[in-house]
């Protein structure tokens, strides 16, 4: 749907092109294309205004690089500029000798309550004991779903049946918590609109009462050019301390952020990235940046890849790699890695042009895809896996039958299996270098094309061979195999002996 | 320069008075086009009047003299006003486009922009003034859908209402099975405005809940089922085909249901609203939209370049927490309301 911004400055700055410095003249189409990247992205049009004069101003007179062109030049100063509008980052929570009480506060449906329930994930994570306190008395069954949460996690939840104050809710749970010794309160409000002056009132109430230690405003990351005013109101009443932006996980570019950044000059503390408790993430500007240009990013996708892969079992994997391994089980144990809910649709979010890839993406159930392919190879049985050569057809329709699934498929995994284990040995214990040719050699093959078919790798011998060279090779390769044969019998043999012994 | 003077001195008062003029004018136009809930646009406009308030200050800012010159820094002011509605890029640009190149170089009026503006607006979300289509016989269903809190189960509420008022009885299907206690919520309004219920279990199959509603509705001869879903994100594939069988499995029992499919978009939402409307029209086929939250300072204008693209018309408004907070949508309103003045 997005047109990639970069695209779009290519052309733009095609004038550019060959100019040793940038000056108003040459930008101003480029600069153009940018603000019209931030206000699709919903950046506030007045923040959009202000952050392209500042880039216009920042980069006017600046020389061309030798090692960049204008674009890239262009490019990089819009980047740092809006890395240094959102950032610095501050993910820590502060915590006191007491009872350290954070709020929450929000528009309807930003997500406060689901955000209640990750935050205390997290802090569980850093062995802190929290309570939740369920003070939505607006919404029919809010308090029930902080329950089912505060149940989920096995933390205490804090509610008052029958209570029409939230004020005197939190002022309770608070003292309670103090009792129980209770190292961190979350206070969960009712979603309000910042022109509901009763409600608005209500939350200075609760602020003033408490005083909670930090005020987090809960924002919805498709929110559109309405950001500025409602974090202006909650900042006026209440003096917040961050920002959560939630929703992130789908294709919403988040550009109210930077108006909700430059509004309230709070630093962002966390993104919510999924719909499972645990998908809260520390805000990284970098990231960011690149999502609201409709770059993606990769470096949140290689700190992904990274912290899903388990490092031992890499270890491992690569010796028998190394070794010139690759079964289906190997296969199956890389599947499982990446198989954690959501995680791929993450991943693939975060790839640059994402708009590109999730419209190739539809109709592609990658998540239910690899389940299935786990269960097929589950189906199979262990020296199938070993060998998945002596899969015959009877054997396929087995393995169809018992993981519930077309034959076609079987065949197809068994075809993708054929293309790739000869990659991953290939890539065994090469250097950088070396696995990029190899990962070179599967976009080649259309890996990145879900959907289509792999077509199975042909090794490059380099040269033609005449006739008589063929032949020559024939004979090597047959040797070879019956030495293999050989030494398999030979060492059936030995352990029959050991048997007999 | 002696007559322009005059001129200033006439017209100033004069525009004072036309405001007065035009506002009853506009009230008795209302109530001719609504006699029958009347209150439901007073609600309506009053919702819609802190985006008219903010419009028209902007747009008489625009105006401090009598008559400006159309320049670029004119069109500019004027371009910041209609993406602040979040109208997107598109739609601003070409506004204003059309309105430099009918104005430019000219001394304008404001009520000659704000006419051709609200003209504008009007042709693009004119539609054919429908709320439900309801089924020729048996129960009408009703699918809801949209994305994580956009406002769903409370629009659901207001629908519930507005069905009882019209003398209907409605079977609710809750089919929100993954949120914590959205079940709950459902069940609670559904007392509250007398409506049966059928409720999911925790985690289970939406589609299950979705096929036993409509069974109960046809098994006791409810007027309208209403299934509730859970709020997802458009790209989140796996869910979507989750939809698309929900939606299957309504067809089976009734063929031509689900009658309406109403995606529910948050006023405040911005440019992924498209997005929005164009991943769950694909997988559920939305027949109509409930601008949800219209209450607060959001414009909504996002629906402008939705009817353009995917031409599904916005049947509600939602403006506030209450059941009776429903408005059925109208195109000449929403124009009027936005550019009151101009009338």
């Amino acid at each position: 749907m997005f047109e990639s911004l970069q695209d779009g400055l290519k052309s733009a700055l095609k004038t550019l092109q060959g100019k040793a410095k940038l000056s108003e003249g040459n930008m101003r189409e480029g600069l153009a294309a940018v603000e019209q990247a931030l206000l699709e992205a919903d950046v506030s049009y007045a923040v959009a205004q202000d952050f392209i004069a500042h880039v216009s101003e920042k980069a006017l007179g600046q020389k061309v690089l030798l090692a960049l062109d204008p674009v890239q030049q262009l490019m990089a100063i819009i980047y740092q500029e809006l890395v240094a509008i959102l950032g610095p980052v501050d993910s820590a929570i502060p915590l006191r000798k007491e009872v350290t009480v954070l709020m929450m506060c929000g528009l309807q449906g930003s997500g406060k309550t689901t955000t209640c329930g990750k935050l205390t994930k997290l802090l569980q994570q850093n062995k802190k004991s929290v309570m939740l306190v369920a003070a939505d008395l607006q919404r029919p069954a809010a308090i029930e779903q902080l329950h089912v949460i505060g149940g989920q996690l096995g933390v205490p939840v804090y509610s008052e049946p029958g209570q029409q104050d939230p004020v005197s809710v939190c002022t309770n749970a608070v003292a309670k918590a103090r009792k129980d010794q209770i190292a961190l309160v979350v206070l969960d409000t009712a979603g309000r609109l910042a022109i509901d002056q009763e409600l608005m009132d209500q939350l200075v109430r609760i602020d003033k009462r408490v005083g909670p230690d930090q005020v987090y405003l809960v924002v919805d990351g498709m929110t559109g050019q309405d950001a500025v005013n409602s974090a202006k109101a909650f900042n006026e009443a209440l003096e917040l301390d961050g920002v959560i932006m939630t929703k992130l996980d789908g294709d919403a570019r988040g550009g109210a952020l930077l108006s909700v950044k430059q509004v309230t000059g709070v630093p962002i503390k966390f993104i919510g990235t999924g719909e499972h408790l645990d998908a809260l993430e520390p805000f990284r500007p970098e990231g960011m940046v690149s999502r609201i240009l409709g770059q993606g990013d990769i470096v949140g996708l290689a700190q992904m890849a990274r912290s899903v892969i388990d490092e031992t079992a890499q270890k491992e994997m690569e010796a028998k790699l190394q070794a010139g391994e690759f079964t289906l089980d190997d296969f199956k144990k890389q599947l499982k890695s990446v198989l954690q809910p959501g995680l791929m649709t993450k991943m693939l979010g975060l790839l640059p042009g994402m708009g590109e890839i999730q419209k190739m993406m539809s109709g592609v159930d990658a998540e239910g895809d690899a389940k299935r392919v786990v269960g097929i190879i589950d189906s199979m049985t262990a020296q199938e896996r070993r060998n998945p050569k002596i899969i015959d057809p009877s054997r396929r329709n087995r393995i169809a039958r018992g993981a519930g699934v077309q034959v076609a498929e079987v065949n197809g995994l068994l075809k993708q299996y054929e293309t790739m284990a000869p990659i991953m040995r290939a890539m065994a214990g090469k250097s950088m270098m070396g696995r990029m040719q190899a990962i070179q050699d599967i976009q080649k093959s259309g890996m990145f094309n879900p959907g289509a078919k792999m077509p199975k790798i042909k090794g490059d011998t380099g040269k033609r061979l005449t006739s008589k060279e063929r032949a020559e090779m024939k004979k090597r390769r047959e040797k070879e195999l019956r030495r293999k044969q050989r030494e398999q019998k030979s060492d059936r043999d030995r352990r029959q002996d050991g048997d007999v012994a | 320069m002696g007559v322009f003077d005059l001129f200033k001195k006439k017209a100033e008062p004069a525009r004072d008075a036309a405001r007065p003029a035009t506002m009853p004018r506009q009230e008795t136009s209302d109530d001719a086009a609504t006699e029958t809930a009347p209150s439901l646009f007073g609600r309506f406009r009053s919702a819609l009047k802190k985006t008219t308030d903010f419009l028209n200050t902007d747009i008489r800012d625009l105006f401090k003299r009598e008559g400006r010159l159309v320049d670029d820094q004119f069109l500019n002011e004027l371009y910041a006003i209609l993406v602040k509605t979040d109208m997107g890029t598109g739609p601003a640009a070409r506004i204003r486009d059309r309105i430099g190149s009918d104005f430019r170089a000219r001394v304008v009026h404001m009520s000659d922009v704000l006419a051709s503006v609200q003209d504008e607006v009007r042709a693009i979300l004119k539609q054919p003034q429908r709320p439900i289509q309801f089924a020729a016989s048996g129960p009408t269903v009703i699918l809801v859908v949209g994305v994580n809190g956009s406002g769903k189960t409370t629009s659901i509420a207001k629908l519930m209402r507005m069905f009882r008022d019209q003398g209907k009885r409605v079977v609710v299907g809750a089919g929100d099975t993954f949120r914590a206690a959205a079940v709950r919520q459902l069940a609670i309004w559904a007392e509250r405005e007398g409506a049966a219920i059928v409720e999911g279990e925790n985690q289970g199959d939406p589609a299950a809940v979705a096929h036993k509603a409509v069974a109960l509705a046809i098994q006791t001869g409810a007027e309208v089922c209403i299934i509730d879903t859970a709020g997802r994100l458009q790209t989140q594939t796996n869910l979507m085909q989750q939809l698309e069988k929900i939606y299957r499995v309504i067809t089976k029992q009734i063929p031509d249901a689900p009658h309406e499919v109403l995606l529910v978009l948050d006023a405040t939402a911005g440019q992924n609203a498209l997005s929005q409307a164009q991943g769950f029209s694909t997988a559920a086929k939305c027949t109509g939209i409930i601008l949800a939250k219209l209450d607060g300072t959001a414009k909504g204008g996002v629906i402008i370049p939705i009817r353009e693209r995917f031409a599904i018309p916005v049947k509600f408004v939602g403006v506030g927490e209450k059941s009776s907070d429903l408005a059925v949508f109208d195109a000449d309103q929403f124009a009027a309301a936005l550019f009151a003045d101009a009338a």
